[in-house]
């Protein structure tokens, strides 16, 4: 091969190439290379370090569940023709990765009741900064106005990017667990570009979707006159909302709540926990926000022969062609887990998503009910949950979770370590799925209950002694 | 090669969606039965119900798997042949990783599990970033960001961050004209101006257009070394100290890493901030468009600005995850996205890495070296050289760039036919039409996985089509391909009229 | 429209825009100018799939984008050749926009504007120097 190419080595390619100042001239510091077996047996033992939903019972979620995943997802995800080729450039070889996108376009349509969704985006918190820029680039409003509900992740990633795009974040507390409405109405004015909330939201509350989407409306329509930005359009605030999948068998979907955009996490369909990633967002619209979708989309047309066929389309809005003017930066769409989700919503199939939502209701709604009644537990709010809820504990909540821990229970997350919000205090949000049957939750209620009891009376005595006493140890 | 006649099989067969198959009252899921009391109306409003259930179809598990499996075979991939797209890496993917990417102790762990019982995925995240670095020459990671442009964003917002953090707002930034389409739209969601760098003749930034535009409003300069021409710029250290000079950061876009691991380093060249692609260089499947990741590596005056949360290891050994909220302000942009990043992709890029070693990496950066440099020297030999050109230069690193300008005048022959008539041989195009710096460009990119016998068979395949378009007029690649499961499709059509999804009655 | 074509009767803005003035408004309040892109802008773009018209009453200014034109291969900005407020937008292309490929200066027209300004006609090129400026 070097004869073919007229060198002496291979080393040569390099110093005919690379300037000798930025050599590496040393080996790389890293541990020697091993065998298959090896490293087999290296990941293992990771593993095992790691206290998965397999080694204990866990009612973990804020944003991520551990769902069932058929093997048949398992089966398909793993085959060469879907886990290894590129981005379907080549679309007449492409036509099996194509088809599952317009397949998964479709699923994700008729879930959201929005006729408009792309082929997904990298998750959850990204997809609703992606909906935050199309609404900017749409009506060039100067600001967000968010619901506290919104998971804090989004919030978060939310102000992230709209730092860099100088837009200001808004954020709306809520009343008695669900946004408030006042607040809300209040919030909105001529320069919000987007109003933003979830469905159910962040504490599992589910809100009234339809009740928010017409109050920023209508609140922005007040004091709105003239044209936006950009070439002439209207600047009412585009309605977001980030939903979870799962529950739109049973709840109302955002189409027909006055939303413009639906945005969520997938990771509920058919995907891992995997510690956070990769799962896939979805991204569904309004009609007339076709051409400001961000990602890829996969469209249906035909070949020189009249066979149907699918191609990528609309890709001028992407970054490769219109480079400056791009809707957004994404070139991956998350073509490997949107598949996992397209095939989980098929296996479930139309009577399958109301059948697992009601049944996520009744045990989310009994296992809120039976904790409620422990001592020292009493609910963060009384509004309809469907899959999730808040807990107040009259304890330590790590303290708390640790005991649990060694009973073989993870009763959920500590909600201010996520949120950092002083009223968030003493929060436990549990999850519940349908891999968590009643007697899991009779468990969990066993469990907690005897927790918070020990774990309070000890909080309870040391705080006495508190008062009474310069310095004891908590 | 002749092409045929008759329909192939796959060709005759119409496509169906899965929402026009099954009947009513098919289902594969069961649900687990009701083991709680029925709830009442109250549980949920009913004016908070969905009225008609999601018109998701009614199909059995025997047919959804004869549905996706028939997808499967409508679809080329690396497993099955070449695929020499330039600036993509796709190098195999070795099967170990879905094994242990799907050992439960990491595929069922739940992102928000205490750090002191996700110690083994702490410590794989932290062993990752180590390695990274050492790769990059630049000693702070952050695994967070999703793909290469999420990477891309990060680098940005990381250095406006810098700028205003001694109260300086900077508007600018530069990047060459080969630029990856990517770098510019990223530039403007971080509300910044890109400004383009010329090329010189070599393929190179050209210094004095560089000198030029650099100035205190610079707030960046973004490359990739070597370029997308597959050419390693001569004059990295000067335009290293062009940027610094100003004070602007220099940003490195890892998208072609696999041309110089454990051969020169972006952090010795002078670049602040890398961003690797997990899925190029380090083997995490492209399935189909993603899932992919893309960590970034930060010399020590970027550090503070880093993404939130970061792995850090205490005193004792122990692992934990820094959301910077405690004690004194952070610095940090914040968040990019949810949780911790891929940890999917940080699984099969780690065992990736442990399998290698040091020595593996560069090993692997020399064949892919060798492997382009062959396959350009076979090009030349077989007479392909007059109609398709190498665009700049001799040699090239792991890629090279040819111009399809000469075949289109002398052959009637565009490169998206070339692409097309590839098809029928069993191949995967290179990338066609960039970078936009060359007329008709071709991009191709063999990687390190791929044998001899396979860059000769590629390369016949080049001259096959050149001979056919010479002897027998260029009609005939015009309307390839003729063997794949569908021809050439209405893209305009596709885009003028567009259908995104099903439609039911 | 196959062949490169620059009509004598147009004003041309050197970033591929034209302007077809309409003599009888000369010197009163509603002085009209037809407004479209050139043969050499259809040509780069390719087919184009998609225009969206601004709405009438919307102020254009000299030199500044006002609309965008979509193909397959690219988008482009349609910059102002003359400052105006539109009158009228071409309904027909938001069905199918291909009159602009066919007959970019008939049938392919995007806008037309009440002329603010008369005297940035000076700016403006005639046929030969704006095909002059296209190279050979």
């Amino acid at each position: 091969m070097l004869e073919a190419i007229g060198v002496p080595s291979i080393e040569a390619l390099f110093e005919r190439q690379i300037p000798e100042g930025v050599r590496l001239r040393r080996p790389l510091g890293l541990p020697d290379g091993r065998s298959e077996q090896d490293v087999y047996a290296h990941l293992r033992e990771l593993a095992r370090k790691n206290v998965s939903a397999e080694d204990e019972l866990s009612f973990l979620g804020a944003g991520m569940y551990d769902h069932y995943v058929p093997a048949l997802v398992d089966m398909l995800m793993e085959r060469s023709e879907f886990l290894t080729p590129y981005t379907p450039y080549q679309p007449e070889i492409s036509q099996g990765g194509l088809q599952v996108m317009f397949e998964y376009q479709t699923a994700i349509s008729e879930l959201t009741a929005l006729p408009v969704s792309n082929a997904s985006v990298y998750e959850g918190p990204s997809a609703v900064a992606a909906a935050g820029y199309l609404a900017k680039l749409h009506n060039g409003g100067r600001r967000f106005v968010v619901s506290a509900g919104l998971h804090p992740h989004s919030i978060e990633t939310l102000r992230t990017q709209a730092h860099g795009y100088g837009m200001e974040v808004v954020e709306v507390p809520l009343r008695d667990g669900v946004t408030d409405p006042e607040a809300w109405a209040g919030a909105m004015d001529a320069e919000t570009s987007a109003a933003i909330f979830a469905q159910p939201n962040f504490y599992g509350a589910v809100e009234d979707a339809a009740a928010l989407s017409a109050a920023a409306k209508e609140a922005s329509k007040a004091s709105f006159g003239g044209d936006g930005a950009g070439f002439g359009r209207p600047g009412e605030p585009i309605v977001i909302a980030q939903v979870d999948p799962i529950t739109l068998g049973i709840l109302e979907p955002p189409g027909e709540c006055g939303v413009d955009v639906a945005v969520g996490e997938g990771q509920p369909l058919g995907n891992r926990l995997d510690f956070g990633g990769p799962s896939f967002g979805f991204f569904a619209a309004r009609e007339e926000y076709l051409r400001r979708m961000p990602g890829r989309i996969a469209g249906e047309t035909t070949d020189v022969d009249g066979r149907r066929g699918f191609v990528l389309t609309l890709q001028t809005r992407e970054q490769h062609i219109r480079r400056e003017k791009a809707t957004s930066n994404i070139c991956t769409a998350q073509a490997l887990n949107a598949l996992g989700g397209v095939v989980y919503l098929t296996w479930l199939g139309r009577r399958g998503i109301v059948e697992l939502g009601e049944l996520l209701l009744a045990r989310t709604h009994y296992a809120r009910e039976t904790l409620s009644v422990l001592e020292g537990v009493e609910p963060l709010h009384s509004q309809p949950v469907i899959r999730e809820f808040a807990l107040r504990l009259d304890a330590d909540v790590a303290e708390v979770k640790r005991r649990c821990a060694a009973a073989g229970i993870n009763p959920g997350v500590d909600i201010q370590a996520l949120t950092g919000r002083e009223e968030d205090r003493g929060g436990l949000l549990v999850a519940i799925t349908e891999q968590r049957s009643r007697a899991d939750i009779d468990r969990l209620a066993e469990v907690l209950g005897a927790t918070v009891a020990a774990v309070g009376r000890q909080g309870h005595t040391a705080r006495t002694a508190e008062s009474t006493s310069a310095a004891v140890p908590a | 090669m002749t092409p045929p006649v008759t329909e192939l099989p796959l060709q005759r067969e119409r496509a169906r969606t899965i929402f026009e198959k099954g009947a009513s009252g098919r289902r594969a899921f069961m649900c687990p039965e009701l083991d709680v009391p029925q709830v009442n109306g109250e549980a949920l409003p009913e004016r908070f119900r969905r009225k008609e259930p999601p018109r998701l179809p009614e199909v059995s598990e025997p047919e959804i798997v004869r549905h996706y499996v028939g997808l499967s075979k409508r679809n080329f991939d690396l497993d099955s042949g070449f695929y020499p797209l330039g600036s993509c890496t796709m190098k195999h993917n070795p099967r170990l990783h879905e094994r242990v990417a799907a050992l439960p102790g990491h595929a069922r762990l739940h992102p928000l599990q205490d750090p002191a019982r996700a110690q083994g995925a702490l410590e794989l995240m932290w062993n990752l970033q180590a390695a990274l670095a050492e790769i990059a020459g630049l000693p702070h990671v952050s695994l967070q960001p999703s793909a290469g442009s999420h990477g891309e964003l990060a680098g940005v917002l990381l250095t406006r961050a810098y700028h205003e953090a001694k109260g300086e707002h900077r508007h600018k930034v530069l990047t060459p004209d080969t630029s990856h389409g990517t770098n510019p739209a990223t530039v403007t969601m971080a509300g910044l101006e890109v400004v383009k760098v010329a090329t010189n003749p070599d393929g190179g930034v050209d210094l004095e257009d560089l000198r030029a535009k650099t100035d205190s409003d610079v707030a960046c300069l973004m490359l990739t070394n070597p370029n997308t021409l597959g050419l390693f710029d001569q004059n990295i250290q000067e335009i290293a100290a062009i940027v610094h000079e100003v004070g602007a950061t220099l940003y490195y876009d890892g998208a072609n890493l696999n041309a110089v691991m454990g051969l020169s380093r972006p952090g010795d060249m002078g670049f602040d901030i890398v961003h690797f692609n997990l899925h190029k260089s380090f083997t995490q499947p492209h399935g189909g468009g993603g899932p992919g990741s893309g960590p970034i590596a930060v010399s020590d005056r970027i550090a503070p600005f880093l993404p939130r949360p970061l792995v850090v290891r205490d005193d004792d050994g122990a692992f934990d995850l820094d959301f910077g909220r405690a004690g004194a302000e952070s610095k940090s942009i914040g968040r990019l996205r949810g949780f911790q990043g891929n940890y999917g992709c940080f699984v099969r890029s780690y065992a990736y890495i442990c399998s290698l070693g040091g020595d593996g990496l560069r090993d692997a950066s020399e064949t892919a070296v060798l492997n382009a440099n062959y396959l350009l020297a076979r090009l030349r030999e077989k007479g392909v050289a007059e109609h398709l050109p190498l665009a700049y230069g001799e040699l090239c690193l792991h890629e090279f760039v040819l111009s399809g300008g000469p075949m289109k005048k002398t052959l009637g022959l565009k490169t998206l036919d070339l692409a097309k008539r590839l098809l029928d041989f069993g191949f995967h195009p290179p990338t066609v039409y960039f970078p936009l710096l060359v007329d008709e460009a071709l991009m191709v990119e063999p990687t390190e996985t791929e044998t001899k016998e396979t860059l000769d068979a590629f390369a016949d395949a080049i001259a096959e089509i050149l001979r056919e378009a010479a002897e027998e007029g260029p009609e005939i690649a015009r309307n390839a391909p003729y063997t794949t499961p569908v021809r050439r499709l209405d893209e305009v059509g596709a885009a003028k009229n567009p259908v995104i999804r099903q439609a039911l009655s | 429209m196959a062949e490169a074509n620059y009509p004598q009767d147009l004003l041309y803005h050197p970033e591929h825009d034209w302007a077809r003035i309409d003599p009888a408004g000369e010197g009163g309040s509603d002085f009209i100018a037809t407004l479209g892109i050139t043969w050499y802008a259809q040509d780069a773009l390719g087919e184009v799939v998609f225009f969206d018209p601004p709405a009438v009453g919307t102020t254009l200014v000299k030199d500044e984008p006002y609309a965008e034109v979509e193909s397959v291969k690219a988008v482009s900005d349609v910059l102002a050749p003359l400052s105006g407020e539109i009158v009228e937008v071409n309904g027909d292309l938001a069905g199918d926009p291909g009159a602009i490929n066919e007959d970019p200066y008939g049938e392919g027209w995007l806008v037309k504007i009440r002329i603010a300004e008369p005297a940035e006609r000076e700016a403006l090129l005639d046929a030969d120097a704006y095909s002059a400026t296209l190279g050979g």
